[in-house]
């Protein structure tokens, strides 16, 4: 099939950008998106031009590099899909799409459709995780966990980081993210201990790092990779208003 | 947001049922409106509640759209570069139109004040005969049509509203989620259709004659 | 050159314990002073970087990624082993040694592999505290299931996520140390030298991916963690990114390379679909459990597969293993399968695969025990392929997976250049000849929790407040060889892409150096590499310059160090005359086709030194001694 791209072009973080338009002829239907782009950047070198750079690694939709714009739809069309594993299949000749990176006051453009999403990982420093050093930890089975705690845990716990849900939020909001590990550790009877604490600072993180404020679009949900629901930003607020209304330390006790 | 977002919605909410005082008849709708005047007399002086209430519910409006006008900047700071291809939507209509809705309802707000309360749009105003002076408003087609108009525009802001305000104070439980939506659901509807009834009962005849 | 492993001496569940109680230690107050450089933040080098950061050393961790949780380990699927015995089926840690031991085909090091099982335990226990959502019985208690042929149920599973679940937990310990400012974090950096001075590793030259600016780093030691190098074959179930870069790069700097040629080929993958494949993914090997491997009867048949009937068919597991028929051990499984499509049988547009047939199980069982039990794997199929698995048969094929060779250890997990440990799959230590399902995890994790932070601290111990720097004569010269090497690629301007080049590299590496092995082939791709390798260094075309992000120096880098790797691992293959785990010479086979190790003359493992491009490289061999366990020949008729 033939396709016409628009992409964003941008050469560094400060440079302007611009939409650049390429046509690509004969895709294979097989191939995923991102080995079409791979296509395109060979023809791109081979002609002595700057290849297109996006982030991509495992390939396999679980390492969450991958990701950009599609037609205004994060990922692309198909629900819950990394771009790297939609397949051209879904395409067809002919079609117009516009590739641009994910834009977002806390995910500087680095080049072309890459981002730097490092205020995600500052998010986690804050308190996405449960205090316990090498060689601290008791026996496994000492403490039981309910299974479906345990699988409403992991429902959560399957973000991939990917960003896909600051994109597409009309706030640029990163509450899908946030409340997914505050709701994968604060369901578990193992991040019971900080609990409160970690709802205060991941929330206090993810506004020091200029994300916007979450008015339940649901927008997120929708583009999530994971099917990562909004469910756990209902539970994110309600630990973080407790918190906030209690303090983290009595509520815990409390809890 | 939330706690003025409550506030807001128990005021239409009650307003429209006292509304409805109208098919009683003007008398008593007028009844009503002197009952607000005087509540709590004589420990609170004349019209001493009524003011509680209004400083309440402009506090809470002025609360509302600073706090809808500051998440609205923050929003637009957390993405300083927009898109050159338009976002695709997913999610419902009312959610995206909370911003739009909002200013539709301010305007509305005013217009209505002027209209029913201080009467100055309004050539047939007479003091405390609100029912008079709302059919001689709704006759106006064009008046009707947008009350009409504006009170869809609050049922959307209130559906989203309304479930918004849960999912925002962290009331969710797998065993009443659908329930928050019926919730939402009905509310809006039920404020609605309360709400439009009356310009339509008045420009088909059914009230006022 | 005397390759001492270091084995500490006693009884075999005893060595590590004792060794452990008399390694040197180094104050808690004195930990600051010394910088440790960690590369990689997988589950070895992310355990060993958050792990260090805990004890109090002063850490930077590097990855080429943007974060250090997209490190390759996320993509692990299956399980997890450890020696728990929590379904009282008989497991222990003797058990799992065993069976690792036997499972490398008497090609490891035996006490190396027990104090993995004896580790093993203490993984599960640190995961779950980290709040790991390993799936669980309805008591609430941890589930387990058999896996990988395994006769007792050892693996510990999160969904299909394994991996991505036990990097998270190191990688949440991790940053809990980032933001406590014992570890400083470098990611979207690439390590690019080892600097050595004096004999001891002092240091690293990395390449910042946004900048293009060169950096060098100095510090008491250097831990590689840098993964495998499935990728030399270009089409692997590994990630893009992954290299042999870091540990190749190490290895010219005179670290030993050891078993370069004992590669581990998964026979389920998802053929390649056209010239543009960039990847092949894996499907869980627990799928052979219901379905049936066929291929027509007669070459070049075209018909769909439903208008194949039974007698023109081919079962050919079944038929040439009756005992095991589809399950057969990985390696024999992907012979086969390459077997049958050499011979012209393959099936799909490309005939590159063999169907994996579940029509039988629905009838036996029903679509929908079917569903529940593979249901996930069918629709990433689907969505990959675009076919219903339900309807039509599923295509398969061997794909390179997992790199048992790597850098050389001795015990303490330390090269032969004092200061440089290696973790992970980069390292060759445990595995021997073949990996265990479910055992790459664990031994990740056992090397960077439990073995690491122990035996560095007896390396570091004696070189207290003896600081180091990076303004050295060994820095500066080191720098320079970096800078020229990327000078010299970006000067080439030739026609080709790197990856152009690096496809043409995997398909030698596939066919002479893949599944099945010939002195001939071995000799023709020794002759191959060098030719393509030379057009390499002068048809390669980059574009853009040394500054800024350019992906395009990046593949060119790991690619001109896959040509180095790739004829050492048929070197390697070549040398090695007998047929061991995932090393099949075809010259080497008992009459029915099984592999046949020869312990007389190869229980060594083969360690290279480097001796600059132009020379062949020297061999050291490790001899390999069982003393827990006698070798013994395998047979799966
Ligand atoms: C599809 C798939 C499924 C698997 N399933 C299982 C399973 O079920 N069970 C099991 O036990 N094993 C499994 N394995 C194997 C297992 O996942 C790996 O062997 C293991 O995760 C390797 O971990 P590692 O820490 O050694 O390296 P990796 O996780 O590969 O990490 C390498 C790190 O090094 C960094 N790095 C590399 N080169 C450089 C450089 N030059 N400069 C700077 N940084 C660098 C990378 O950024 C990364 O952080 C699977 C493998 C694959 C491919
Ligand atoms: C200028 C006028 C108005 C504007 C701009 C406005 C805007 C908004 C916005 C943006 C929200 C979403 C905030 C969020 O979910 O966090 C919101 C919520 C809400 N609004 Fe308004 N609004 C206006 C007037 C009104 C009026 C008149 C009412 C009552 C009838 C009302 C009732 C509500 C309710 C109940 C919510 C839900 C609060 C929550 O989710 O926390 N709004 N409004
Ligand atoms: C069709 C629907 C409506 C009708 C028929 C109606 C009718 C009236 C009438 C008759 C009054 C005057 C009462 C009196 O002076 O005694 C009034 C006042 C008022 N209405 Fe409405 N109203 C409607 C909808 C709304 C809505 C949707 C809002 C707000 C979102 C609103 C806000 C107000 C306010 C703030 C006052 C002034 C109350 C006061 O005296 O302080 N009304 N309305
Ligand atoms: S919540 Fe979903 S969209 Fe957001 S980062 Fe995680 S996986 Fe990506
Ligand atoms: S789309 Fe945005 S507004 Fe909230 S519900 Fe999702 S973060
Ligand atoms: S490349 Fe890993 S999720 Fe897409």
């Amino acid at each position: 099939m033939d396709l016409i791209l628009h992409i964003w072009r941008q050469t560094g973080p400060s440079a302007p950008g611009k939409m650049v338009k390429y046509e690509v002829k004969g895709v294979n239907e097989h191939s995923s998106f991102l080995e079409m782009l791979d296509v395109l950047n060979e023809q791109l070198v081979t002609r002595g031009d700057e290849p297109v750079a996006f982030d991509h690694d495992c390939r396999e939709g679980i390492c969450g590099s991958c990701g950009f714009m599609i037609n205004g739809e994060a990922h692309g069309p198909q629900p819950a899909t990394t771009v790297c594993q939609l397949h051209m299949r879904h395409f067809k000749t002919g079609d117009e799409l516009h590739l641009e990176p994910w834009r977002s006051r806390a995910f500087p453009i680095v080049k072309d459709l890459m981002v730097d999403r490092g205020s995600f990982d500052r998010i986690i420093q804050a308190g996405g995780f449960i205090t316990v050093s090498t060689g601290s930890a008791p026996e496994a089975n000492l403490t039981p966990v309910p299974k479906p705690i345990a699988d409403q845990a992991f429902d959560a716990a399957q973000c991939i980081g990917c960003g896909a849900c600051v994109a597409q939020c009309p706030n640029g909001a990163a509450q899908l993210f946030t409340s997914a590990k505050v709701g994968h550790l604060n369901l578990l009877p193992q991040g019971q201990a900080e609990r409160y604490d970690r709802a205060l600072s991941m929330v206090e993180a993810m506004e020091q790092e200029g994300f916007g404020y979450c008015s339940n679009f649901a927008e997120c949900e929708a583009v999530c990779p994971k099917g990562i629901s909004i469910d756990f930003i209902a539970r994110m607020n309600r630990d973080y208003i407790k918190a906030k209304a209690f303090g983290s330390a009595k509520t815990a006790v409390k809890a | 947001m939330a706690v003025t977002g409550i506030i807001l919605f128990g005021f239409v909410l009650v307003h429209m049922l006292g509304n409805l005082k109208m098919y009683l008849g003007a008398d008593h709708l007028a009844e009503y409106g002197e009952f607000l005047r005087h509540v709590g007399e004589p420990a609170i002086p004349a019209y001493g509640v009524l003011w509680i209430a209004r400083i309440v519910l402009l506090a809470s409006v002025v609360f509302h759209i600073w706090a809808a006008w500051s998440l609205t900047r923050m929003a637009k700071a957390a993405r300083p570069a927009r898109y050159e291809y338009k976002e695709k939507n997913h999610t419902t209509y009312a959610s995206r139109t909370m911003r739009w809705g909002g200013v539709i309802l301010v305007l509305f707000i005013i217009f209505h004040l002027l209209d029913l309360t201080v009467g100055s749009v309004n050539p047939a105003f007479t003091e405390g005969r609100p029912f008079e002076n709302m059919v001689a408003s709704f006759r106006v087609w064009y008046v009707a049509l947008f009350y009409i108009l504006a009170n869809l525009a609050l049922g959307l802001h209130l559906y989203h509203g309304v479930w918004s305000l849960f999912q925002s104070l962290g009331w969710n439980h797998p065993r009443f989620n659908a329930w928050r939506s019926w919730f939402a659901h009905g509310f809006a509807w039920i404020i609605t259709l309360g709400n439009i009834s009356f310009p339509l009962a008045v420009l088909f005849g059914f009230v006022g004659k | 050159m005397k390759l001492d492993a270091k084995v500490p001496s006693g009884p075999l569940e005893t060595k590590w314990l004792d060794h452990r109680d008399h390694l040197k230690l180094v104050n808690p107050a004195n930990k600051r002073k010394f910088t440790i450089l960690v590369v990689g933040s997988g589950l070895a080098g992310g355990a060993a970087a958050a792990s260090f950061g805990e004890l109090g050393y002063n850490v930077k961790c590097f990855c080429f990624q943007d974060t250090p949780r997209r490190a390759h380990s996320i993509a692990a699927q299956g399980g997890i082993n450890a020696a728990k015995n929590y379904h009282n089926d008989g497991d222990s840690i003797f058990r799992l040694f065993y069976d690792t031991v036997k499972g490398g085909d008497f090609r490891a090091r035996e006490a190396n592999v027990h104090r993995l099982a004896e580790l093993s335990v203490n993984i599960i226990d640190q995961c779950v505290a980290q709040g790991v959502p390993f799936a669980r019985e309805y008591g609430g208690l941890l589930d387990n299931r058999s896996f990988g042929g395994a006769q007792v149920a050892r693996t510990f599973y999160a969904r299909g996520q394994t991996g991505q679940q036990l990097l998270l937990g190191a990688y949440q310990a991790l940053e809990r140390q980032i933001g406590a400012g014992t570890v400083k974090m470098f990611p979207r950096t690439e390590m690019l030298d080892l600097v050595v001075e004096d004999g001891r590793a002092v240091g690293i030259i990395t390449r910042d991916l946004v900048t293009g600016k060169l950096e060098r780093h100095a510090g008491h030691a250097v831990v590689l963690a840098t993964g495998g190098y499935s990728n030399v074959y270009y089409l692997s179930t590994n990630a893009k990114g992954s290299n042999v870069t870091a540990a190749w790069r190490a290895h010219r700097r005179g670290a030993l390379f050891a078993n370069p040629c004992f590669t581990q080929i998964h026979p389920t993958c998802i053929p390649a679909s056209g010239d543009y494949q960039s990847k092949l993914t894996l499907m869980s090997e627990s799928l052979r459990n219901d379905g049936r491997i066929w291929v027509p009867k007669k070459a070049g048949d075209t018909r769909s597969p439903d208008q194949i009937p039974e007698g023109e068919r081919d079962y050919y597991l079944e038929r040439k293993y009756p005992a095991f028929g589809n399950l057969v051990p990985r390696d024999v499984a992907a012979r086969n399968a390459k077997t049958v499509v050499d011979e012209g049988l393959g099936v799909g547009p490309q005939k590159n695969g063999v169907y994996l047939d579940f029509s039988d199980s629905i009838r036996r069982l029903g679509r929908a025990t079917i569903a529940e039990r593979y249901g996930n794997l069918f629709e990433m199929y689907d969505k990959i392929t675009g076919e219903n698995p339900y309807a039509v048969p599923m295509r398969i094929y061997p794909a390179p997976h997992y790199t048992m060779g790597g850098l050389w250890v001795d015990y303490d997990l330390m090269s032969n250049i004092p200061g440089l440990f290696v973790l992970g799959e980069a390292n060759f230590s445990d595995h021997g000849a073949n990996r265990l399902g479910a055992s790459a995890l664990m031994q990740g994790l056992a090397d960077g929790y439990f073995v690491i932070p122990y035996t560095i601290g007896d390396y570091l111990a004696p070189s207290l407040n003896k600081p180091v720097s990076d303004d050295t004569p060994a820095f500066r010269a080191t720098e320079a060889d970096v800078r020229d090497r990327v000078s010299m690629m970006l000067a080439i301007n030739g026609k080709r892409t790197a990856d152009s080049f690096h496809r043409q590299l995997g398909r030698i590496v596939w066919d002479y150096c893949g599944i099945a092995r010939t002195a001939g082939g071995l000799q023709k791709a020794l002759q191959l590499i060098p030719e393509l390798q030379q057009e390499f260094w002068k048809d390669l075309k980059l574009v853009g310059g040394a500054d800024g992000v350019n992906q395009e120096i990046e593949k060119a880098g790991r690619v001109s160090d896959y040509f180095e790797l790739a004829e050492l691992m048929c070197r390697d293959a070549l040398d090695r005359e007998e047929s061991c785990g995932g090393h099949l010479r075809e010259e080497h086979q008992t009459p029915d086709g099984e592999a046949l190790r020869n312990d007389e003359e190869f229980s060594y493992v083969a360690a290279w030194e480097w001796t600059g491009g132009g020379s062949a490289p020297n061999l050291h061999k490790e001899p390999l001694e069982f003393d827990a366990v006698k070798p013994s020949q395998r047979s799966y008729k």
